[in-house]
């Protein structure tokens, strides 16, 4: 009796389901079609989400970039009149690289619109905030720099973005969602970085400084073109010249022109050039570990490493590289233990360098490259 | 211009967080639905409620969580940055935080046991290996 009415009450059930069930077929053929017809439509709007997400954090880093320069400035600079309105004036500024069709001279072109910049951003420094000594004056421009870099990257995401929404072009969206990942780690870079400068902390990219600070310490220092400093340090029975940018200021020099003031003062009778430098390092190589190698170890446009090439090819000078791996966000943010300590085993690598290819009473140029903020000598 | 950007994102994430609680709520009700199905005896009706409901609600607090998580991620924390002093006479070192003006090879403050200058030998930042393990 209570078996047959279990069984009674079974089959109800399965009649109601039977009743219902085209109801979840019908659904699951709804939603098969969707995916078939709009499936690539809902991807482009899932990138779109996530392309959003981003641009919303960029904006985020940009005012917090902005927010940071003018209180810098507010702090230091004591400006008369509310500087929020240059700085975002200054935060559009560009620069149009020279012409390359004839590449002839074009490095000379672009040095000299480097250096139109270099001076316009300067005078624009100090109409911001008037009470700055130099080094203040150093560090503000290259933190105004690091919160244009952040203005320029935000610009572009959201261009890209808005275009994307605007044609619901996959592609438009997809190319911007694929780099996306390296965009907001170089973002967040400059965000610390942008930091660092306004406090005047050393950065990562500063180790070849440190190293030649190292050197140069206890010295007599003189001044060379452009924004250097050069102290002729006897090393293991060698001559050298040890080179940085001016210190404690943000500023990286031009190394190329020191380089050359030196060879000419010395008549192209330099043994060989060491240069040091920040590299980027590959992911699993280790921060801060130290390799060596030949060329002209500098980055930037490229304008010191061609003057550095060409005085060397003029006098047949061997030029060697020592280099401290680090990656985009060690180089800019302040600089990490496992960098400052690498600058003694650069130390070591130079030395011995140096008596492997060298011979006693020669002459070595030892130019420590990179961004001298935080580091004096 | 960045005004209007703004105000649009800040909509679409309050559009986006009323769908999320839209979904739960409808979630929630599906599961009660199953309940009271559950009480007549139409057991597999409440199956399906229930299951449709225990999807919506995983759905919508994952992605809710997301949200969350992505606000909090903004946040720029600051590495503490310390800066070594010493004393080349007595060789006594102090560390303590970074101020501003403080820069590598820095001459100034007295020492405390001598009295002599002492130089700033070392500013950097201790990175915590939490996410690097190369
Ligand atoms: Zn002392």
């Amino acid at each position: 009796m209570a078996m047959s009415s279990a069984l009674q009450n079974g089959l109800i059930q399965l009649q109601l389901f039977e009743e219902y069930s085209w109801v979840f077929n019908l659904l699951f053929y709804v939603i098969f079609v969707v995916f078939i017809f709009y499936g690539q439509r809902i991807q482009m709007y899932v990138m779109l989400r996530e392309v959003e997400g981003s641009l919303f954090k960029l904006k985020y880093i940009k005012d917090e970039g902005r927010k940071i320069a003018i209180e810098t400035i507010k702090e230091i600079g004591k400006p008369q009149t509310d500087p929020a309105v240059r700085v975002d004036r200054f935060l559009e500024y560009f620069t149009i690289g020279p012409q390359s069709l004839d590449p002839a001279g074009v490095v000379w072109k672009l040095e000299h619109i480097l250096d139109i910049r270099d001076v316009r951003f300067k005078d624009e420094v100090k109409l911001m905030a008037p009470a700055t000594d130099d080094t203040q004056a150093h560090n503000l421009e290259n933190t105004l720099e690091a919160a244009m870099a952040l203005n320029f990257i935000y610009k572009i995401i959201r261009h890209f973005y808005l275009l994307g929404k605007k044609t619901l072009s996959l592609y438009i969206i997809m190319q911007i969602q694929m780099i996306l990942p390296l965009i907001m780690r170089e973002a967040e870079a400059y965000a610390s970085a942008l930091k660092a400068f306004a406090y005047g902390q050393p950065i990562g990219d500063g180790a070849g400084a440190l190293v030649a600070a190292k050197l140069m310490r206890g010295h007599e220092i003189r001044k060379v073109p452009k924004d250097c400093v050069v102290a002729t340090v006897p090393i293991e029975g060698r001559t050298t010249f040890v080179m940085k940018a001016e210190g404690p200021g943000g500023n990286v020099g031009k190394i190329g022109d020191a380089i050359k003031t030196v060879i000419d003062e010395n008549e192209g009778k330099i043994a060989t050039i060491i240069m040091i430098d920040a590299a980027m390092k590959l992911e699993g190589e280790e921060v801060g570990e130290v390799a060596e190698g030949v060329g002209a170890a500098i980055g930037g446009p490229g304008v010191d490493q061609f003057k550095i090439e060409e005085s060397i090819l003029k006098h047949h000078i061997p030029i060697n590289a020592v280099i401290v791996r680090e990656d985009i966000g060690d180089a800019v943010s302040p600089m990490r233990k496992e960098i400052f300590e690498s600058a003694d085993k650069a130390i070591e690598r130079i030395k011995q360098l140096m008596l492997e290819r060298t011979k006693e009473g020669d002459k070595v140029i030892i130019a420590g490259v990179g961004n001298s903020i935080g580091i004096g000598q | 211009m960045s005004k209007t950007q703004s105000n649009a994102t800040t909509r679409i994430s309050s559009f986006v967080l009323l769908i999320i609680f839209l979904t739960l709520a409808l979630s929630l009700t599906a599961l009660i639905l199953a309940t009271t199905f559950f009480g007549q005896g139409n057991e597999i009706i409440a199956g399906y409620l229930l299951l449709i409901g225990f999807i919506g609600v995983a759905l919508s607090t994952y992605v809710l969580f997301q949200t969350r998580r992505r606000m909090l991620r903004l946040r720029i924390e600051i590495p503490p940055i310390v800066t070594t002093i010493e004393c080349r006479k007595c060789g006594f070192k102090s560390v303590r935080e970074f101020q501003r003006g403080d820069y590598i090879f820095k001459e100034g403050e007295p020492c405390q046991k001598c009295n002599e200058k002492m130089l700033i030998t070392a500013i950097y930042r201790e990175v915590k290996d939490k996410e690097k393990t190369a």
